[in-house]
């Protein structure tokens, strides 16, 4: 227990991942952060992203998230995620589908904040899409 | 005395309305523990929702310039009262329990002297709210297919009307009336300020931190300003959810009620139908009687 971190992944319909594990990359605002254990304590602002757990050096899962918080305390890491995707269990076709709302939403944005919300929530889904 | 062929279409018509309410007694009580398993899934967001609010809230010293939402308006003049029903009735006490709290409420603050708006979230509510405080009502919003087929977007959608009509100034104070799920048969109407965000109190113990003290990454402002909007959406879609458990749970013990005074009235016209079947019978009998001795 003393060697991992306890990891929890939360949006708004449930809790998605709750494990502990070796290392949890998060797409913060300004920039990924790694979260080993024993962090110190932090809050951070989430862009849309992707969240990925490391467990013996290796990728063992992949969520996308659109936004949200990172809170980091001495005893683990919570991701409260604004909308999360298990990158293991989503397809192809969800994402792309994801990708035209996002666009939609894009389209429909009325004011310049929203605008670059849509933008940045394009972009990141455009990044999975092209990469899955 | 009512005939026999009339006790026997009573008796029929009680015994389909009795087969309609145990099936909706069967479809609630399904969509019940749908239901509430959606309210226990979205607890665990809303509780370190809470936590990152309060270690926030610890971290942050209140200044002039701090969010509108948290910091409030600096007045109380004009309320506003978000009542969360259902779209659909049949579910004994439900609706009307928390249309009384908003009512009362609604009462006691013109009493203030404040002005009050409405928003109603479901067609009941409206419903029951037009012939009083209809010139209340500023809109309506219809939860088609229940929260759970809408999601988040819902409660997201509703939090977004409230900041433009904040950030308009049209109101100081914004409460959501909603009836919280305790259990099958027990449903607590309850009424929660969510703007200005009411902090956590001290009751809300932060984690602890070992003597260590947060990071804000990029600074407890930005966070706080992307921080308080999404906590009035979780606190909606957490009374949202609460109240399609709720109604489930009315409606399923309602329909249960409905089912065994059917099932009790069904017995009292069987009864009443034999009895008056016998009395014919025997009348006849006796007719045939006297009528054979009287030759």
């Amino acid at each position: 227990m003393a060697d991992k971190l306890h990891f929890e992944l939360v949006s708004p319909e449930r809790l998605l991942f709750s494990a502990d594990v070796e290392m949890v990359v998060v797409p913060g605002a300004e920039g990924d952060l790694g979260v080993l254990v024993d962090h110190a304590p932090l809050v951070a602002l989430l862009r849309a992203g992707m969240v990925e757990v490391h467990d013996g050096g290796k990728v063992t899962a992949r969520h996308f998230v659109r936004g949200g918080f990172a809170q980091v305390t001495p005893e683990g890491l919570t991701v409260l995620a604004e909308e999360a995707l298990d990158m293991a269990t989503t397809s192809k076709a969800a994402l792309e589908a994801k990708l035209q709302d996002a666009q939609a939403t894009l389209e429909a944005a009325a004011d310049d904040n929203q605008r670059i919300a849509a933008e940045a929530h394009v972009a990141a889904i455009k990044e999975v899409v092209d990469a899955a | 005395m009512a005939s026999l062929k009339d006790l026997k279409l009573r008796i029929n018509s009680v015994k389909s309305t009795q087969k309609i309410t145990k099936a909706m007694k069967m479809v609630a009580a399904s969509k019940l523990r749908r239901a509430q398993e959606a309210a226990e899934a979205a607890r665990p967001y809303a509780a370190r929702m809470e936590q990152v609010l309060a270690s926030l809230a610890a971290g942050v010293v209140m200044t002039e310039d701090m969010p509108k939402l948290l910091t409030g308006t600096g007045k109380d003049d004009v309320h506003l009262l978000v009542v969360a029903t259902a779209e659909r009735g049949l579910c004994g006490g439900f609706n009307s329990s928390i249309v009384r709290l908003a009512r009362q409420r609604i009462q006691s603050l013109i009493a203030q002297g404040k002005t009050v708006k409405v928003l109603c979230v479901g067609r009941k509510g409206r419903d029951a709210l037009r012939r009083d405080y209809g010139k209340l009502i500023i809109e309506t919003i219809e939860v088609a297919g229940g929260v759970r087929k809408q999601g988040f977007p819902i409660a997201a959608r509703i939090s977004e009307k409230l900041f433009s009509l904040y950030e308009a100034g049209e109101f100081d104070v914004a409460t959501v009336f909603y009836a919280e799920f305790k259990s099958a048969i027990a449903q607590i109407p309850t009424a929660q300020q969510i703007i200005p965000a009411a902090l956590p109190e001290g009751d809300v113990e932060g984690p602890d931190l070992k003597g260590a003290i947060f990071t804000f990454e990029p600074d407890e402002e930005e966070i706080l300003e992307a921080l308080l909007p999404r906590n009035v959406a979780v606190q909606i879609y957490r009374a949202l959810l609460e109240n399609a458990a709720s109604e489930e749970g009315a409606r399923m013990s309602a329909m249960d009620n409905a089912t065994r005074n059917a099932g009790d009235m069904i017995n009292r016209l069987t009864l009443t139908y034999n009895r008056t079947r016998q009395a014919a019978i025997t009348k006849e009998l006796i007719e045939i009687i006297s009528g054979a001795e009287a030759l």
